[in-house]
C-alpha cells in the first residue's frame, strides 16, 4: 500500500540503492494511515472496544520507535556518508550526532509545561509530548503557509496577464544572450590556440629579440582573455536569469489556460471557499458548531495531506540527485511520522466531547490546551509572514517586467 | 574568428549524470573542479579541425550546448527549453553507468530533443513512444556517452558494458565510457578519443557536405511519390 505509493510516484527517475530505506519509508507510511483508519473507526464505532484500544497502544509503540530511533540514526549515518573527510569512522561519527539529536530531543521538553511529576523518564507521555510538540510546529508552520498559498494559487483575480508574444520576445532575447556567450567563448578558444601555437612556435625562436617579442605578445593576449572572460560570466548570469523568468512565465501562461477549463473553474471556486474559510481560522477563535466543524477539519485534513504530499514531491524533484536520495527518503519519512502523530493530537480538539474519551485514555496525561494554544500561535504567526512574503514576491515581480 | 562555420551540438542527459564536467573536459581538456547545477543551458566551444592530416584540413567551430535539467520537469520548463532544440546538428546523450534509469530516461530525451526539430518527414511520434525506425534514417548523428566509469566496481564492468553495448545498438550510436574527473580518458591517441573525433567529423560531415546529395535524394523520392499516386488515380 504505501509501498506502491512509494515506488510509483517518488521515484520514477532515480534509483534508491538502499533496500532498507524503502522499507523504513513504506512502514511509516502504513502505520500512519492506520492511525488514521482507527480515527475513522472510533467515530463509526466499527469495532470492539478493546481490540480498538489495543491496535491504538501497538501503532502508537511502533510507530514512536520507528521516529525517534531508527530513522534519526538512519539520517545520521547516511549525512555523515555523504561528508567525503569522514569516511573512516562512519559508524562511531553517526552514533554521536544520534546522540547529540537525542540531546537537544530532552532539552526541548523543558520550556514548556509537560513533565508531569507522577511519570518516570521512558514513559509513552514523555516521547509523544516531545514529538508532539515538533509535529505540531511544523503543522502549525505548514498550514498556515498553505492556508495563504492555496487561494493565491488558485484565484484567478491574482494572475498576471501574460500574452503570447511576451513569451516570445523573453525567447528571443535569451537566444540572442546564447549567441553573444557563444561568440565571445569562440574568440577565447581561438585566442587561446594562437596562443599555444604561439607557445610551440616560441621554444622554436631564439635570440634576444625574439624572447622579448613573444613576451609582449603573451601579455596582451592574457589580459585579453580575462576581460572576455568576465564578460563572458557576466553574460552567463544573465542568461541563467532570463531562462528562468521564461520558465515563470511559461507556467503563468499555462495556469491562464488551465483555468478557463472546466476543472480549473471548480477548483476556482473551491479556492474561494477555502480562502474565506482560512480567513475566518485565522481571525476567530471559537466555532458555533461541533459537528460543521469536525467536518470542515477533516475536509482540511484532507486537502492538507494532499497538498502535503504534492509540495513534497516537487520539492523533491527540485532538490532531488543521485547523492541525497536517501537521506531526503529518510527525512520525508520523519516529517510525515511527525505530521501524523500531531494532526491526531490537534484532531481530538475539534472532535465532540464523546469521541473524546478513548483518545485521552489510550495518550496518558497530556495537557492538550497547551497545544492548541501553541498551534494557534504558530499558526497566525506562519500565515502573517506567508502573506507578507507573498505580497512582496507579487510586488516585485510587476517591477521587474517594467525595468526590462 | 566568425568566419568560421558553426556546428551546434546538444548534450542531453538527467540532472547529475555529469554533462557539465563532461562538455568542460572536451573543451578545455581541463578537469571540472566544481560543478554544480546548471540553470538552463551553458554553452562551450571546441575549435576542432576536421579532416585532420589532410589536405583538406578545414577548422570548424563546434558549440556544445549543455541543457539542464530532467525528464519529469514541468511542462513550462519543457516547452522553455525547447528554443534550445533549434537546428541541432549532433546529440551526445549522456547517461550515468551507476544509475540504469538515466540510461532508460535517454530514449525521453532524444524524443524530446528530436521532436521539436524541424524534420522534413514530420514523423507523428506520440508521447514516450519510442520508435526505432525514427533512429535508424535519422539525419542527426547520435553519440552515447557513458560517466562515472570509476565508480563501477571492478566485477561488474562486464555487465554494464553489455548493457551499454544494446543501449548504443537501439540509437545506432557509437558509445564512450568514460570519468570526467580524469583527463587521461580524452588524452591524445586513445580510442576514446579518436571516436570522438570521428563522430565530430561526422556531424560536420553532415553539415556541410552532404547537405546536397541529400536534397537530390528527397526529389527522386518525391519524384517517385508523385508517380505512383498518378498510377493509383
Amino acid at each position: 500500500f504505501g509501498w506502491l505509493f512509494f515506488m510509483r510516484q517518488l521515484f520514477k527517475d532515480y534509483e534508491v540503492r538502499q533496500y532498507v530505506v524503502q522499507v523504513v519509508f513504506s512502514v511509516t507510511f502504513a502505520f500512519s494511515c492506520t492511525m488514521f483508519e482507527l480515527i475513522i473507526f472510533e467515530i463509526l464505532g466499527a469495532l470492539s472496544s478493546t481490540s480498538r484500544y489495543f491496535h491504538w497502544k501497538l501503532n502508537l509503540y511502533v510507530i514512536l520507535l520507528v521516529l525517534i530511533f531508527v530513522v534519526p540514526f538512519y539520517i545520521a549515518y547516511f549525512v555523515v556518508s555523504n561528508i567525503r573527510l569522514l569516511q573512516r569512522q562512519k559508524l562511531l561519527f553517526a552514533c554521536m550526532v544520534w546522540f547529540t539529536f537525542m540531546y537537544f530531543f530532552w532539552k526541548l521538553g523543558d520550556p514548556f509545561p509537560i513533565l508531569s511529576p507522577k511519570h518516570g523518564i521512558l514513559s509513552i507521555e514523555q516521547l509523544i509530548s516531545r514529538v508532539g510538540v515538533i509535529g505540531v510546529t511544523l503543522m502549525a508552520l505548514l498550514s498556515g503557509f498553505g492556508a495563504v498559498n492555496c487561494p493565491y494559487t488558485y484565484m484567478s483575480y491574482f494572475l498576471r496577464n501574460v500574452t503570447d508574444s511576451d513569451i516570445l520576445a523573453l525567447e528571443r532575447r535569451l537566444l540572442q544572450t546564447m549567441d553573444m556567450i557563444v561568440s565571445k567563448k569562440k574568440r577565447i578558444a581561438m585566442t587561446r590556440r594562437q596562443m599555444y601555437q604561439r607557445g610551440e612556435d616560441q621554444n622554436k625562436q631564439t635570440g634576444f629579440w625574439g624572447m622579448i617579442k613573444s613576451v609582449t605578445s603573451t601579455q596582451t593576449g592574457s589580459e585579453n582573455l580575462s576581460l572576455i572572460q568576465q564578460e563572458v560570466d557576466a553574460l552567463e548570469e544573465l542568461s541563467r536569469q532570463l531562462f528562468l523568468e521564461t520558465v515563470d512565465l511559461q507556467a503563468t501562461k499555462e495556469r491562464i489556460e488551465y483555468s478557463k477549463t472546466f476543472q480549473g473553474k471548480y477548483f476556482n471556486f473551491l479556492g474561494y471557499f477555502f480562502s474565506i474559510y482560512c480567513v475566518w481560522k485565522i481571525f476567530m477563535v471559537k466555532f458555533w458548531s461541533q459537528h460543521i466543524s469536525f467536518i470542515l477539519v477533516g475536509i482540511i485534513i484532507v486537502t492538507s495531506i494532499r497538498g502535503l504530499l504534492i509540495t513534497l514531491t516537487k520539492f523533491f524533484y527540485a532538490i532531488s540527485s543521485s547523492k541525497s536520495s536517501n537521506v531526503i527518503v529518510l527525512v520525508l519519512a520523519q516529517i510525515m511520522g511527525m505530521y501524523f502523530v500531531s494532526s491526531v493530537l490537534l484532531m481530538r480538539m475539534s472532535m465532540p466531547l464523546e469521541y473524546r474519551s478513548i483518545v485521552t485514555e489510550v495518550l496518558g496525561e497530556l495537557q492538550f490546551n497547551f497545544y492548541h494554544r501553541w498551534f494557534d500561535v504558530i499558526f497566525l504567526v506562519s500565515a502573517l509572514s506567508s502573506i507578507l512574503f507573498l505580497y512582496l514576491a507579487h510586488k516585485q515581480a510587476p517591477e521587474k517586467h517594467m525595468a526590462l | 574568428m566568425a568566419s568560421l562555420d558553426r556546428v551546434k551540438v546538444l548534450v542531453l542527459g538527467d540532472s547529475g549524470v555529469g554533462k557539465s564536467s563532461l562538455v568542460h573536459l572536451i573543451c578545455q581538456n581541463q578537469v571540472f573542479g566544481n560543478p554544480s547545477w546548471t540553470v538552463g543551458c551553458s554553452v562551450d566551444v571546441r575549435v576542432q579541425d576536421y579532416k585532420e592530416g589532410t589536405p583538406e584540413e578545414k577548422t570548424f567551430y563546434i558549440e556544445l550546448w549543455d541543457i539542464g535539467g530532467s525528464v519529469g520537469s514541468a511542462s513550462s520548463i519543457k516547452s522553455t527549453r525547447a528554443v534550445f532544440y533549434n537546428s541541432v546538428n549532433g546529440i551526445i546523450l549522456v547517461h550515468d553507468l551507476t544509475n540504469k534509469k538515466s540510461s532508460q530516461n535517454l530514449y525521453r530525451w532524444s524524443m524530446e530533443a528530436l521532436n521539436k526539430d524541424s524534420s522534413p518527414t514530420g514523423v507523428i511520434v506520440s508521447n514516450g513512444d519510442y520508435d526505432r525506425e525514427q533512429f535508424v534514417e535519422n539525419a542527426v548523428p547520435l553519440l552515447l556517452i557513458g560517466t562515472k566509469f570509476d565508480q563501477i566496481p571492478e566485477n561488474k564492468r562486464g555487465e554494464v558494458l553489455t548493457r551499454t553495448a544494446f543501449l548504443s545498438e537501439d540509437f545506432n550510436a557509437e558509445e564512450i565510457n568514460l570519468d570526467c574527473t580524469n583527463p587521461r580518458y580524452f588524452a591524445a591517441g586513445t580510442s576514446n578519443a579518436v571516436k570522438l573525433s570521428r563522430f565530430f567529423d561526422k556531424v560536420i560531415e553532415k553539415r556541410y557536405f552532404t547537405r546536397d546529395s541529400s536534397q537530390m535524394t528527397g526529389f527522386t523520392d518525391r519524384k517517385r511519390f508523385n508517380f505512383k499516386s498518378l498510377h493509383y488515380d
